[in-house]
């Protein structure tokens, strides 16, 4: 056994690396905190264009959130049973759909909030609420969680834990909620992860589906960019770190929490 | 716990094709008596477990086949209600439930009441002496008490028929045998029709009451462990249950009636006359030392110590290399010249 050497060439990439990528997120939060960014650090600190992108802004914070927070449920609550039919299903047409609601991750966002305002556009009350926005959303991540929860399905000791409550006697509906949910429910809680943080972050589609009283924060910081001052747009920055760091720290800390603890007694 | 009247099962003509035109099983008829455990033994891929599958309700049989509890014919029904009990190879429990709840999960779908229950999987903790790890998550627990939660649940209902699909397959070499005996108490004390799948022939001789030894899709030959391995059907069933030699008999041979080996010269039995082969145990072989005139004698190639035995390896003329089982007091050694004794009684037939 030969034990690893340091390599000071490879820890002097790696501290480079870090610092290109990290420098630009300082760098950003430091504008939105500084009085005057083409004066610098010397014309001293404020929180006024924090507390001024709050109040023009807050909202969008709240309307991300909840838009991600439906995504998760929607992905649960959709995904985990296509998940299970896709992985139970071996025809051709199961493939099929699995290709076609994986499409629109290869397909740009743009293309996809075109066909949906071709398609339903007309419908006014749908176009300008945030249902739209979330039908959107909800086309976009649900491959993710389908994806990661039915490989979870389909694994040998998901098909073998199914047939031993089957011949214990379990319905559908017992052993689908009672032992398979469970035992996939890490799997569930990665997937909502993945789901939460696409959809907070999503941009594109919605840029294209967005009406101003249907503004999420990535678009109100795209808004804050092109119409307001530098300082403006980079205090807009922390508060996407503010709103969004705390979020996916919940929600890791679920998925740790859940991790050992999947399940309880079946119905 | 001991079930009531126990179940006879009978299989009848049941084929399995699956799409694309694969046969895993052809069509077999076998039946199971009341109380009986039979051992389905064959290589991978043989069809046993595809046959345990159709007893348990997960396959369904070509059209035609048949699966028969006593009077009630199953072939319909599907594995939730066929009251049968598995145990699966990598024992399937339940990872999320504590050793309790996996034992009572079928009485609690079931709707049994709570006090009952209680009460039910007390005494099947006890059944199989888990006392005290109640509590626990399979996670941690050890593969042989992993193994007893997987046939305590099966159990648990009163199962018409048990069906271990190679319960002892995840245990390592001597865990495997000290679980084996203990599972062959079990069965006899539940005295339960069971049908036990496994590839490993001495875990079917130490678990079943009758083996049925499979092939290519097919059973080739059923009964007591002692009568296939002293009268097997043919060299594999032979084979696949212990170590044998073959003997090579010439047209001359055949035509003196005799079997040789070497300088060993026995009459053939009348009943493998026409046998251009035959079989013979290693273990009903001896030896002796050679004559020193003997220019015909047998060589000893290789020999292993194996404490209770020495295992020997000899050539002889005209023959492929011969194994012999002998006491391990024995003085051999490689190079010796020895001659086989032969004990006529002892050969088995090669073919039909």
């Amino acid at each position: 056994m030969s034990e690893q050497r340091p390599a000071p060439i490879l820890f002097a990439i790696t501290l480079a690396v870090s610092v290109f990528t990290v420098a630009p997120m300082l760098v950003s939060v430091a504008a939105g905190l500084v009085n005057n960014y083409s004066v610098g650090a010397r014309s001293g600190y404020t929180l006024r264009w924090l507390a001024e992108v709050w109040s023009q802004y807050g909202s969008t914070a709240w309307n991300s959130i909840a838009l991600a927070l439906a995504c998760v449920a929607c992905g649960v609550a959709v995904g985990v049973p296509c998940a299970y039919a896709l992985a139970r299903s071996r025809t051709r047409a199961a493939r099929a759909f699995e290709e076609l609601i994986t499409l629109p991750v290869a397909v740009p966002g743009l293309a996809t909030a075109l066909a949906l305002i071709l398609a339903y556009g007309e419908w006014r009350d749908f176009r300008q609420s945030f249902a739209f926005v979330f039908v959107g959303h909800a086309v976009f991540t649900l491959p993710f969680m389908v994806r990661t929860v039915a490989a979870a399905f389909a694994h040998d000791d998901l098909v073998a834990l199914e047939e031993a409550a089957r011949s214990l006697g379990a319905s559908f509906v017992q052993r689908f909620l009672g032992v398979l949910v469970p035992a996939v429910l890490p799997s569930i809680v990665a997937g909502s992860l993945m789901v939460f943080t696409l959809s907070i972050g999503e941009f594109n589609l919605t840029w294209m589906l967005h009406t101003p009283l249907t503004r999420t924060l990535p678009v109100g910081l795209a808004d804050s960019y092109a119409s307001a001052r530098l300082e403006i747009g980079s205090a807009y920055t922390l508060i996407f770190f503010m709103v969004v760091l705390p979020a996916l720290w919940l929600m890791q800390w679920l998925a740790t929490f859940l991790g050992p603890r999947t399940g309880r007694p079946a119905p | 716990m001991t079930a009531s009247a126990a179940t006879r099962v009978e299989i009848r003509d049941c084929a399995k094709t699956y799409a694309g035109g694969a046969r895993a099983l052809l069509p077999t008829s076998l039946a199971v008596e009341p109380g009986e455990v039979l051992a389905l033994l064959g290589p991978s891929g043989c069809g046993k477990t595809t046959l345990l599958r159709v007893v348990a309700g997960l396959v369904a049989p070509d059209a035609g086949g048949r699966v028969r509890f006593n009077d009630d014919d199953v072939t319909a029904r599907p594995i939730e209600t066929r009251g049968v009990g598995m145990v699966f190879q990598h024992y399937a429990l339940f990872p999320q439930m504590t050793v309790e709840a996996n034992i009572g999960y079928g009485l609690r779908v079931r709707g049994v009441p709570e006090a009952e229950r209680r009460r039910r999987v007390g005494e099947l903790v006890d059944l199989v002496r888990l006392g005290g790890l109640e509590q626990r998550r399979p996670e941690q627990l050890s593969g042989g008490q992993k193994q007893r939660v997987a046939l305590a649940r099966a159990v648990a209902l009163e199962p018409r028929v048990l069906l271990l699909d190679e319960p002892l397959t995840a245990l390592d070499a001597k865990l495997k045998v000290a679980l084996r005996e203990e599972l062959a108490d079990l069965l006899r004390r539940l005295s339960i029709t069971a049908i036990h799948v496994t590839h490993d022939q001495e875990e079917a001789m130490a678990i079943a009451d009758r083996l049925a030894v499979m092939r290519a899709g097919a059973i080739v030959q059923v009964g007591a462990a002692e009568a296939l391995y002293r009268d097997p059907a043919d060299p594999f069933v032979a084979e696949f249950l212990g170590r044998v030699n073959r003997i090579v008999r010439t047209p001359e041979d055949q035509a003196a009636g005799v079997v040789r080996l070497g300088p060993t010269v026995v009459a053939c039995p009348a009943a493998l006359a026409r046998q251009r082969e035959v079989l013979v145990r290693p273990e009903d072989l001896a030896v002796q030392p050679a004559p020193a005139d003997s220019h015909a004698a047998a060589r000893i190639e290789q020999r292993v110590f194996l404490g209770d035995r020495l295992h020997l390896r000899v050539q002889v003329d005209g023959q492929p290399p011969i194994l012999l089982d002998v006491p391990s007091r024995g003085a051999h050694a490689i190079g010796d010249r020895v001659t086989i004794v032969l004990d006529p009684a002892r050969l088995m037939r090669a073919g039909p």
